[in-house]
This record gives C-alpha cells, structure tokens and sequence, in this order.
C-alpha cells in the first residue's frame, strides 16, 4: 500500500529531459546498463517507471531485461525511499555480536520493517550483508555514518538526531 | 621540508571510531598554535589495529598513539609537538604488556605478523603515486616489460601463488592459461566484490594501496597480452573507489598507464565498475555477466574464462589481495623470497580479518601455517571479557568452524579443506559460548538462500529446504530425523549445484553438525539453547543469591517485565519477557541466568 507522502513522491512529475542528459553518453554501449541506472537512482532516489522506459526507448534494450537487471541487485529500489536511509549491518560479526536486537529495537521505534519507509519518509530501514566495520560490531549506517558498537538502549538517541 | 609526518587512520574502521573528527581536533590546535605548515598531515591507510581505533601514527619519531579522542589533540599537541615529550597516556596499554609501549615493535598484536601485501598501508599517504613509487613501487612492472611474458607467468608459478579469493588455484597457471588462449583481444579483472559477511582485507588493501593493485594488474596485462582490465568493486566500498580512481589518473599522468607506456609499445587501460550488490557476483562467470550488464548469474564451466571470459574473450580474473602479491614476486628475486614463507602447499603471507569475540580486533597479516592458537591468542589476544573460546568461523559463508580440539590446525589451504573450511577470502570470526551454533549455521543459510541467484534448482530449492527445517529447529519444532535430511540435503546441494556459491553453502551446517552435534541435539529433544539465542529455547531467571537489587534490569526492561524493590532480589515475570536480552547486557552482578524453558513449572508440578 502506497502512503500519502509515497504517492505524492511517485506522482511528482519526472523530467524527461533530465533523464535523457543522463542516458545521452551511455547511448549505443548496452553493456552500460547497470551505470545507468545507477546513475538514475543516484539523481531521483530510486527507479522511478517512467525513467527505465525511457532507458529502454532510449538505448534500444528490452524494457523487460532492464526490469530483470533492476530487480537482481539489492542496490536498486522501486518505491521512494526516506531522507536518511538506516543500514543494519547483517554480517557474521555483527550478527554474533547482537545486530538482530539492534533492528528488533530499531523496528519497534519507527513501526516498520526491514525494507520499508516510514509514513513521514523520514526514514528507511534496510539490512546489509556486511559494511565491512567488522571491528566495530554490531554497527549501523545512518546516511553516510557509521555508528560502531551499539547496544540497543542507544537506538532511540541516535535516531532522534536525524530530522 | 616537513618536521614530522602525522599519519592519521583513515580506513573505514577507524572512521567508525571518530577519526575524523580528531583530525578536524588536530588540524584546528596546530593552527592554535600556527605550526600547521610544519607537519605533513596525511588521512592514510589502515594499520589494522581497529580495535584501538583512532589511531595516530608520528615519524620519524616512530610513537603509536591510540583511542584518541578530540580532545585529547590539545595536549598531544602542546607536549609532544610543541613539547618532545611522548604522552604516555595516550600509548597502547593492554593486560598483554606490562607497561605503555610506543610503537609497533613492541605491540603483542604485531608480533607474529609479517607484512607483505600491507607493507605500504598505514605508511604512504595512498592518494600519491610518488610515496608508492618511492617505496619501491612500479619496479615490478618496469622489469616485467623488459622480459617475455611467459618467463612472468613461469616466475609467478614458481612463487607458489595460490588465489586470495577462495578457492587456491595456482595464479600462475591461470595466467599462462591465458597467455596460450588464442585471439587478439584478452581481459585482466580484479574481482573486488568482497562480499563474504566478515571480511574486510580487500577493502582495507585498496583503500591503503591502490597503486599496488594497478601494478599488478598491469603486470597481468604484459603477462598474458592484453591491453585492458576491469576493476569490478562493491558500491558499498566508496572509499576504494574514489582511492582507485585517484591512482588511475595519477598512473596516466606519470604514462605508467595509456598508450606506449614508457616507449616498450605496451598499451594498458583500466575501467572501474560498480557492483550492484549481489553476493553471487563474486563467482567469476557472474562477475562477467555483471560487467557486461546483464544479471549477475554464473554460467557453466567449460568454457573457462581464460578461454572465454569477459565479451566471449580469453580473461584471467584475480582477487584483490592476488594481485597485490604481484608486484613483490616479479621484482628482482622476488618469487624465490616470496616461496620461502609458508608451508610445502601454500606459499606467503595470508591477511585475515579478525572479528567477533576477539580482543584485538582488526586486520592481520600472517605467514601461512601459523595455527589458529597462533592467532587467536597472540595476535587476537584471546577472546573478549575473559570468556571461554567456543569456534572460529573461516571462510565465511562458504567455510566451516574450527572447534576448540583443531585450534593447533596450521593455516592452509589443505588443512582448512580437510577440516570443511576453506581459506576463503580470508575472514575470521570468532565465537564464544554466547553464540548458538545452530543459530549460526541457520544464519549464514539464509544469508546464501537470500543471495542464490536461482538458476539451478538444487541451490534455489535446496537452501531453502534446509532453512526451513533450521528455522523449525531454533524455533523449537526441530524432529529427530532433521539431522540426518539436513546432511543429505547439504550433500545433494554439494553435488549438484551449478557454481561456487551453492556448491560450498552447506558448509556451514555440515561443519556445525560435525563438531558440535549436541547442540542440535539439544535444541531438538530438550528443547534448549545453551547460549541464550534462540528465543523459544530458553527463559531468563534471575539468581536470588546474587541479585543485590541494584534495579539496573529493572530500567533496563523494555517491557516492565521486571519487578523488584531496591535491595530485594528482583523477579522475571515470563509471561511479559520478549527475551530482548537488555538485562543482560545491563547487570552487573552476572545474576542473569538462562535456563531451560519451564523448568521451574516442571518442578512444581
């Protein structure tokens, strides 16, 4: 179910132009497929529709393949995502060291699951494989920070400084 | 001219710790007292002690100050810049030495280790080509031009060099493979898609010294004839790619990459490509694929790669810490050195990445053959808060776990295999009597479930199968005959799957099951977790002996399942206890025990 502020993010009107600037130097190298959505993801958040059909116009490429692509690798997203994108490091250190109770506690203070939004969009929460903090289990990503070390009473505190 | 060189960790870790920020500290009290321009201040690679993280390391004065806050950059400043005197305060201390020591020589963690492939991180700035030059760098290369390209692929041979990546093949086979193949177009890949969940030494070599991956894939390049690489590295990894792309220019600026290089009529060119995130991605017919923008799914073998590889031609693919052996073997002299470390079957030095419940948290580069004990307990300095060691997990999902009774195993390729582990890319995690085994296997399942690609049944299906019945296990649903279908399952997956990812994902279970077989057993006819993880398997209970009645749980409790006035012995009230485990990490006393479910309930009735 879309929300409010989800259906306004995916209503809003997306520029062509825009995403035809972006296409442009990637035109008749299919090869560059996956550059290229990640550069669209990179410009609008996720993939929206609208932009992988211009890609498959654009490039010549199955719209059905690029959906295939898009749909393999974890780093691409279909829906809008929040303001601060929330990392639970799920690798072997991490989860030893306690990163389930971390995103348990994490879930209950935002009402969402893992891969969802909240309603204001303030926040996404994703799993990870591995940071690579390894050292600093267990760790989350806010953003582009890391916080090392966690134990789940400081969960609320740190996500209280993100707006 | 620069009095001194501040070198500052700037690797992911210690970033994690607030590096930045004491360089913020550090770079504003240098201005406080105007003597900015008299230090060479450099955010470098990593000297692979995370745990004592931020680390700053001053030359020539050769001191090793560690745990640093910003705070602490007004005196570091005043009394050993400004000053000359060393702050003590600030210097490793550890239960492993006796007094504060000042550098690396005398740090237990360093001792045993032997620095090859990190022998520039932590010491050259990694941004500049001429630190890396100067410390030998690009010697390798400017000598393999000047000799026949088979002679390299026979001298890495000799070298003994087996893959980084995993699986140990001989790299200078591979490259001679190559070399033979026919056509005119052929491919160098560094596979940089570190994705084993634990491991973090290819990251940490990139982001400290690229240029050495460069050199070695240039190296490659002369080596098998061809004029163009790929670096494939995870998105996740955006330092080393910011890092990567820095070394390219720098090597296209110095004509170390390009057209002619230096007038031996050798062309070479590099392109980066961001992973997407896909664990299968590291299987080398996936990377391919992914490179040539399609789906990240393997393809049977034969065709090898270095038959068709990349577009359909020939291509050698190596690892990360692979190719930055390279520029040490093809130096003069250097494959018969190289071959003098290690045991008969696997020759050098082998970074691990040491996580878990260790003291010495980091990463370490040792000669292979050293034990686990070795590394465990000289340069991990043993298992955190004085715990009782339980298993180390090698090799990530696609490895095994090492018990108590194989910690005097030597570290190699075969004896890892004999055990059910593999060398891997080399991630280490060690584990204590807190961890479920059970809970363990059934995680690295359905880290591999999630991850299989789908193109063959028995990986797509069969991980499946066997995360159900783990889930039923820790779930506390776990039958008697789920032990033996779990093994002929994880036997069949073994067999039959088509690539690297689903031919080696059982591992995990099968090893649990053979060294720690009573805690399956455990957990399927007493139904009890030992080690407090799995939620249905245990209850808390407080012991009324030890319980001072300090109320600390009592906050602690998420759930107010806690009940107890000051002083008094506190109760856990069962119905309301989600088993969150927040007590535990709060109580002093140790008086929170964990028990088997009902006991009490059995003994009333």
């Amino acid at each position: 179910m879309n929300t409010d502020a989800e259906a306004t993010a995916i209503n809003q009107e997306i520029d062509l132009h825009q995403v035809d600037s972006i296409i442009e130097p990637y035109i008749g190298r299919k090869e560059m497929i996956i550059p290229v959505l990640q550069k669209l993801q990179e410009h609008f958040g996720y993939l929206p529709r609208q932009t992988m059909e211009q890609v498959s116009y654009r490039m010549h490429i199955p719209l059905s393949r690029i959906y295939g692509v898009a749909t393999f690798y974890a780093q691409f997203k279909m829906r809008p995502r929040g303001r601060n994108i929330i990392r639970v490091c799920k690798g072997t250190a991490c989860h030893i060291q306690g990163s389930p109770k971390i995103a348990e506690r994490i879930e209950e203070n935002l009402a969402i699951q893992n891969g969802e939004t909240t309603t204001d969009l303030r926040f996404t929460l994703e799993e990870v494989a591995c940071i690579g903090a390894c050292a600093l289990a267990p760790v989350i990503m806010i953003n582009d920070n890391p916080h090392g070390r966690l134990t789940a009473d400081k969960i609320k505190d740190i996500l209280a400084s993100y707006k | 001219m620069y009095e001194k060189h501040l070198m500052i960790c700037g690797a992911t870790g210690c970033i994690s710790s607030g590096s930045r920020s004491v360089e913020q500290a550090l770079v504003k009290e240098l201005e406080n007292h105007g003597i900015r321009d008299r230090y060479r201040l450099v955010m470098g690679g990593c000297p692979g002690f995370c745990e004592v993280g931020p680390i700053l390391v001053i030359y020539p004065d050769e001191v090793f100050y560690c745990h640093l806050t910003p705070k602490d950059m007004v005196e570091l400043v005043e009394k050993h810049l400004v000053g000359g005197e060393i702050v003590e305060r600030l210097l490793y201390k550890g239960p492993d030495v006796a007094v504060p020591v000042r550098f690396y020589d005398s740090i237990p963690f360093y001792a045993k280790q032997k620095f090859n492939v990190l022998h520039n991180s932590g010491i050259i700035d990694p941004e500049s080509i001429d630190e890396y030059i100067m410390r030998g760098g690009y010697r390798a290369f400017t000598r393999a031009l000047t000799i026949d390209s088979l002679t390299i692929c026979e001298e890495v041979k000799e070298s003994g060099l087996r893959g980084r990546g995993g699986a140990g093949f001989s790299t200078g086979q591979k490259w001679e493979f190559t070399n033979k193949a026919p056509g005119p177009k052929k491919y160098v890949v560094c596979n940089a898609d570190e994705g084993d969940p634990g491991a973090f030494m290819d990251r940490s070599i990139l982001e400290g010294d690229p240029h050495a991956i460069l050199e070695g894939m240039l190296i490659c390049g002369r080596a098998i004839g061809s004029n163009e690489g790929y670096i494939y590295c995870r998105a996740e990894y955006p330092l080393a790619i910011k890092r990567l792309k820095i070394a390219i220019s720098q090597a296209l600026e110095y004509g170390l990459l390009g057209e002619n290089i230096l007038g031996y009529g050798f062309n070479f060119k590099i392109n980066i490509k961001e992973g997407a995130g896909a664990f299968v991605c590291g299987e080398e017919t996936a990377l391919l694929a992914s490179i040539e923008g399609k789906r990240g799914i393997p393809r049977p073998r034969p065709p090898f790669p270095a038959q068709s590889g990349l577009f359909g031609k020939p291509t050698t693919i190596n690892n990360v810490e692979t190719l930055a052996n390279i520029p040490l073997i093809v130096r003069e002299g250097g494959a018969a050195e190289f071959a003098q470390i290690g045991t008969a079957g696997s020759k050098g030095t082998k970074v691990f990445a040491l996580a878990g419940k260790i003291r010495n948290t980091g990463l370490c580069e040792v000669p292979m053959g050293i034990t686990f004990r070795e590394i465990i307990y000289d340069v991990g300095g043993g298992i955190k808060g004085g715990r009782e060691f339980k298993a180390v997990q090698a090799g990530g999902p696609s490895g095994g776990c090492i018990p108590t009774e194989l910690l005097d195993l030597p570290i190699d390729y075969d004896s890892l295999n004999k055990a059910g582990a593999i060398m891997g890319s080399g991630g280490l995690v060690v584990m204590d009597e807190s961890t479920c085994m059970v809970d363990l296997a059934r995680y690295f399942l359905s880290f591999t479930q999630k991850e299989s690609c789908g193109k063959c049944t028995p990986c797509r299906e069969g991980t499946m199968r066997m995360l159900e019945i783990l889930n039923r296990i820790t779930g506390g649903f776990g039958n008697p005959e789920d032990l033996d279908t779990l093994d002929s399952l994880a036997h069949s997956i073994k067999d039959s799957s088509l690539c690297g990812l689903g031919q080696t994902c059982p591992n995990p279970v099968l090893s649990t099951i053979r060294y720690f077989r009573h805690e399956y057993e455990e957990h399927i006819e007493e139904k009890y977790c030992r080690a407090g993880v799995c939620k249905a398997l245990f209850s808390y209970k407080i012991d009324q002996e030890r319980c001072t009645g300090c109320r600390a749980c009592v906050k602690a409790c998420p759930v107010d399942a806690i009940t107890g006035e000051k002083k008094e012995p506190h109760e856990i009230d069962q119905g309301r206890c989600t088993h969150c485990g927040s007590c535990i990490e709060k109580c002093r006393q140790d008086c929170i025990l964990i028990t088997r479910v009902g006991r009490e309930a059995d003994v009333s009735n």
